[in-house]
């Protein structure tokens, strides 16, 4: 990252420079840039060249090596990016020198798919989150006595599909990429094959999925029948055309407008914003832990990346304020709904899956801004961006630290299951702690800026309906602290003692009942409870297995999550970059 | 920072901005991280090295309050530094007369705190959490950076949550629940708030985006509207912390059920945080607003004190009292500010350190009692006078000074804020002043009950003061009879800048005159008025309040 910034920096001025001239030559035959397509490749081609090689070479099957493949895959895929984004300011460069102006981005295989610094912002944390989420899924594979290579495989073509949705210049290739991207996270979902609960996960996830992904498609079609075109420039011109024929597209094209809806369907369904997040508690409790995780982070990043190329450019500019409404609805609603259903969850997953909901709706809050024609666009992408960078990370960490607690079985997610974690394991809950304190959006961690950043758009806007939803979601997430407070509440205060320990406990709490009030804990203070109190203890009281991988990740994500809190300009350069690829 | 110590002939200059201000925070956070790195077990060398921190820090404060101008209104000690500069933000510390005695109270109560009591386990993380408090504390009241302010105000919450919810009493798990739930839904708004004015005054006057505090209340570039709810957002999340009616309900569960050194943190320096925000941020940001609205604030107070004074009289548990009788305190305080004269505004400066002395002191005090006795019910306790005389007599002077009497710090604050008071808002300074009666009701009849009478079973045994203690308490005492004696040198550094708040105040609100009917007109810079108006009020008012001294020692 650090990398790309110098690099990004060094033509910045290049970049302001030539900001709003374009080329649109089109290309002359399909040539293939293989160094642009290089991430893309190297995730599905090390997808298919795992399941191959561990069948040739069945040793190669267990062990850690599938692990090692996937993250030398995703550390391969991040070591392109600088490279490309110094190629993206070279043809600035070039073009300045031989007079012309151009973007830093560039069009592939006829148009499918364009890649700039968005793409490569995008592809970034799709690469973070593939790596992270191989590295839990090691410990959490041989726990649960499932290690295969398939995981691995599923995992890194689904991401391949997800920087695909994410570059597409035509919405056919979004649904590719979509269809890529789902697919092989439906199948990863189910893959606990000795859970009934993932099969139901996988299943629920798969009908509505298909079904959100016909919307989707039916969205499309309905686009390409009212403007004649199914890329991205090819619908913002003809709309552009119609508005100059003064014809505003959302008052005469109802066929527009429908399938824009359908559209916003099929990416609020992967991004899991209110009305669409029925899915996600469900299945979110019942998939594996570390595939949740990728759930959060990888598809949530890939589906705001569809989202924001298709709805800032095919529809960004003075047509935004056709959808505008509609989102900024969606967003208040998922922070409110997210943030107030979690609170009544006693599973710390589906807590987690009404949380990413709020979250989802805190990027929505940045969407409407995104959408503003005025200076609050580029603060609302940016927003956007920065939220999905500390996303990544917090959601990781916090699944990874879930995967380790759930224990044997994937089984053990009541808020119970925490009681004490400190005591036992304090790297792995102050890790937690920082983890769930970044979700509150609490100073000097990552979340503070990213809702400092979302909030700060909306105000941006400077209309009544930007107040009022920077407000709501301010008040939803102060609500939504309450349900990261009562993890913490029971990791580090509601601290169970063992059980011997815990009798002798009550006794004396029982002794001291008569004299004075002792400060007994809570929970033996009532003593008909003991037995049910011991029980509990037992559960939670088993020797915990940390995988350190699993606690690397946790630790590492907890690290970023506090650096970007205290140093929040580290890669604004980037940032910045990667915004204004989105300026059509 | 030793060295940087010795250098303090240095006087307040160039020289000084050795940066004073941001080595007050990192020495706590320093210690915080030496503590953490300590073994859990050493009990010993953990709460010396807490204590050495927050006594180095302290030590900082009070030199920065010796090196302090005290003929310079504006901001001294100034440091400036870029945080995220594509938004403006700046690491923007530094103190005036405001400021400058909460930064003071702030490194006065933690070392007391530290000595006073000690945690009943895991010492380890609960020296560290104090060490974050002390180091945000210090932030909160430094920071002229409006989101500097916010993620400080924000970021004292966590260290105190886990402070009541790890070493409180009973309840203690729903109460910094209840606390943070509530701090952070009040502030949730302010965050908007902020943004919004920093947003807006960059467009309207066309600079580039800034959130610092000096340059935000000069320009002043808000219509009246918008004034009115970014002030209403900020005035929130300062209600629930000061906490006014009717946003209190927190306040005594926090403080009940926190253990003796959060609820002397508590109480003496993060209630003020609401009130410093008014000053600060309420008055200085959006004088128009504070001045249109100072009514609901003002009413909210009365009530608050009236109220407060009221629940406190029927309490069963002391430290309950306590609670209570800081919401009638802070009541005043907020008076005093809406008042939006000097004298208010100097009272009520005033106030909030000589509250937070005393009721520093007070929690202390109930929190031995509950050490040697178990209990906190007023019922249970009585006769401790005989048993223990010199802890009454401790007692006794540090509730005399709540009560308000002449001659002690409490008095003081509460005289110049009445008298504030009574020019600008003269009937809602009428039903304060029942109050100050209330107030020596219910203390005075608290003591009677708890120190009072024939000592029966353990009240007979009670241990008296140990010379440990009276060291600790020592020198909070001492700064109840200073403080009251001889205002003066607290006055004069306080006053300026609060004049210099007030011209502000003149200047920024179209026909200003005070909320109430008519002002007298007041020369600024003349501090012996002042002076001379509070002497002779206590001089008054030793017979007016002898009646009351009198109750007390009748009912012997």
């Amino acid at each position: 990252m650090t990398v790309l910034s110098d690099i990004s920096l060094q033509a910045g001025h290049l970049v302001q420079a030539t900001l709003f001239a374009q080329t649109t030559q089109p290309v002359a035959t399909p040539t293939i840039e293989w160094l642009y397509l290089a991430p893309i490749i190297i995730l599905a081609l090390g997808g298919i060249l795992l399941i191959t090689l561990t069948s040739i070479a069945p040793g190669a099957r267990a062990n850690h090596i599938p692990t090692l493949f996937t993250v030398a895959c995703g550390m391969t895929g991040l070591v392109f990016l600088p490279v490309i984004a110094g190629r993206l300011n070279n043809l600035v460069s070039d073009a300045a020198a031989s007079g012309t102006a151009a973007r830093p981005s560039v069009n592939l295989v006829s148009s499918a798919l364009v890649v700039d610094h968005f793409t490569l912002w995008i592809t970034g944390l799709i690469c973070v989150a593939v790596i992270l989420v191989a590295l839990v899924l090691d410990g959490y594979l041989g726990r649960e006595g499932l290690e295969c290579p398939e995981w691995y495989a599923l995992l890194l073509i689904s991401a391949s599909g997800g920087i695909i949705l994410a570059s597409a210049e035509d919405l056919i290739v979004s649904f590719l990429g979509l269809e890529i991207l789902s697919i092989a996270v439906y199948v990863l979902a189910s893959l606990h094959l000795r859970r009934s609960d993932s099969q139901e996960a996988g299943f629920k996830y798969f009908i509505l999925g298909a079904l959100s992904s016909a919307f989707f498609l039916y969205g499309i079609a309905l686009v390409y029948g009212a403007t004649g075109s199914t890329t991205m420039n090819g619908i913002a011109r003809s709309m552009e055309g119609l508005n100059a024929a003064g014809l505003s597209p959302a008052k005469n094209s109802s066929m527009v407008m429908v399938g824009l809806a359908m559209l916003l369907v099929g990416f609020g369904f992967k991004v899991s914003a209110f009305p669409l997040h029925i899915w996600t508690p469900d299945v979110y409790q019942g998939s594996p832990t570390p595939i949740v995780g990728f759930m959060a982070s990888a598809v949530k990043v890939a589906a705001f990346g569809g989202m924001m190329r298709v709805f800032l450019i095919a529809f960004g500019g003075t047509f935004a304020s056709d959808w505008r409404l509609l989102v900024m609805g969606m967003a208040g609603l998922s922070v409110l709904i997210g943030s107030f259903l979690a609170i009544v969850q006693t599973n710390i997953k589906r807590t987690m899956a009404f949380s990413s909901i709020a979250h989802a709706g805190f990027m929505l809050v940045g969407m409407y801004a995104a959408a503003s024609p005025s200076a609050a666009g580029d603060s609302g992408r940016r927003a956007v961006l920065f939220y999905l960078l500390a996303y990544t990370f917090m959601s990781i960490g916090t699944f990874a630290v879930i995967t380790v607690v759930g224990r044997q079985g994937d089984g053990d997610h009541s808020i119970e299951a925490y009681r004490g974690l400190a005591k036992r394991e304090p790297i792995l809950a102050a890790a937690f702690a920082v983890l769930l304190f970044g979700q509150v959006g609490a100073p000097f961690t990552a979340g503070f800026f990213a809702k400092f950043r979302v909030i700060a758009a909306a105000a941006q806007v400077d209309e009544t309906g930007g107040y009022v939803l920077a407000g709501v979601a301010m008040i939803g997430a102060a609500i939504g602290a309450f349900l990261y407070l009562r993890v913490v509440v029971a990791m580090f205060l509601d601290d169970t003692p063992s059980v011997a320990a815990g009798l002798a406990h009550a006794a004396v709490a029982e002794a001291d009942g008569a004299g004075g009030h002792a400060d007994a804990p809570d929970d033996v203070a009532v003593s008909g409870d003991a037995v049910l109190v011991s029980e509990r203890v037992l559960v939670s009281d088993q020797a915990l297995d940390v995988p350190p991988l699993a606690l690397g990740v946790a630790v590492l994500a907890a690290a970023v999550t506090v650096l970007l809190g205290v140093f929040p300009d580290l890669g604004a350069g980037v940032l910045a970059e990667a915004a204004l690829s989105l300026v059509r | 920072m030793i060295a940087t110590l010795s250098g303090t002939s240095i006087l307040a200059s160039e020289a000084a901005s050795f940066s004073v201000l941001p080595a007050l925070i990192l020495v706590p956070l320093l210690t915080a991280i030496v503590i953490l790195l300590l073994p859990a077990n050493r009990v010993a060398e953990l709460k010396l090295t807490a204590l050495a921190g927050s006594a180095i820090a302290g030590a900082m404060a009070i030199w920065m309050m010796a090196a302090f101008d005290k003929n310079d209104a504006g901001f001294q000690f100034v440091v400036n530094q870029p945080w995220l500069e594509s938004m403006g933000l700046n690491w923007h510390f530094a103190v005036d007369g405001i400021s400058l005695f909460m930064v003071v109270l702030t490194g006065i109560l933690f070392p007391i705190a530290i000595l006073a009591t000690e945690p009943h386990h895991d010492p380890k993380p609960y020296y560290m959490w104090l060490m974050i408090l002390m180091a945000g504390s210090f932030g909160v009241f430094m920071a002229l950076d409006l989101l500097l302010f916010f993620v400080f105000f924000e970021v004292v919450l966590i260290p105190m949550y886990f402070l009541i919810g790890g070493w409180g009493h009973g309840q203690r798990i729903y109460a910094a629940l209840k606390f943070f739930i509530y701090t952070m839904t009040g502030s949730a708004l302010m965050l908007v708030g902020i943004v919004s004015l920093a947003l807006l005054t960059a467009s309207r006057t066309g600079n580039a985006l800034t959130f610092d505090v000096t340059q935000l209340a000069e320009a002043q570039a808000l219509g009246t509207t918008a004034q009115r709810l970014i002030f209403l957002s900020f005035a929130l999340a300062f209600a629930v912390k000061v906490p006014l009616f009717p946003l209190h309900t927190w306040l005594p569960d926090a403080h009940t059920e926190a253990p003796t050194a959060g609820s002397v943190i508590l109480a003496g320096v993060m209630l003020k945080l609401g009130t410093y925000g008014y000053i600060r941020f309420g008055v200085y940001l959006f004088p128009q607003a504070a001045h249109d609205l100072a009514w609901i604030f003002l009413t909210l107070g009365v009530i608050g004190i009236l109220y407060a004074a009221a629940v406190a009289t029927m309490q069963k548990d002391l430290k309950r009292l306590v609670a209570y009788s800081s919401v009638a305190h802070l009541g005043f305080i907020v008076l005093g500010i809406f008042s939006l004269n000097t004298q208010g505004l100097t009272g009520a400066v005033f106030q909030m350190v000589a509250h937070g002395v005393s009721t520093g002191a007070l929690f202390i005090l109930v929190g031995w009692i509950y050490e040697r006795r178990h209990t906190r019910q007023i019922a249970e306790l009585g006769g401790l006078q005989k048993a223990a005389p010199i802890f009454a007599a401790a007692f006794t002077l540090v509730m005399l000074s709540s009560v308000g009497l002449p001659g002690l710090n409490g008095f003081n604050g509460e005289f110049l804020i009445l008298l504030g008071g009574f020019q600008a808002a003269r009937w809602w300074t009428v039903f304060a002043v029942l109050g100050v009666i209330l107030a020596a009701l219910y203390l005075l009849w608290a003591y009677q009950r708890v120190f009072h009478g024939t000592p029966e079973g353990d009240n007979a045994t009670m241990p008296e003061l140990r010379l440990s203690e009276g060291l600790v308490i020592l020198p909070l005492l001492f700064l109840i009879v200073a403080m009251g004696v001889y205002p003066k040198p607290m006055l004069e550094r306080i006053e300026p800048s609060v004049e210099r708040l007030v011209a502000h105040v003149e200047a920024n609100v179209e026909g200003f005159s005070e909320p109430g009917p008519e002002r007298v007109p007041e020369h600024p810079g003349d501090a012996r008025t002042l002076m001379d108006k509070l002497e002779e009020a206590e001089a008054n008012a030793d017979l007016g309040e002898e009646s009351d001294s009198h109750e007390g020692e009748s009912d012997e």
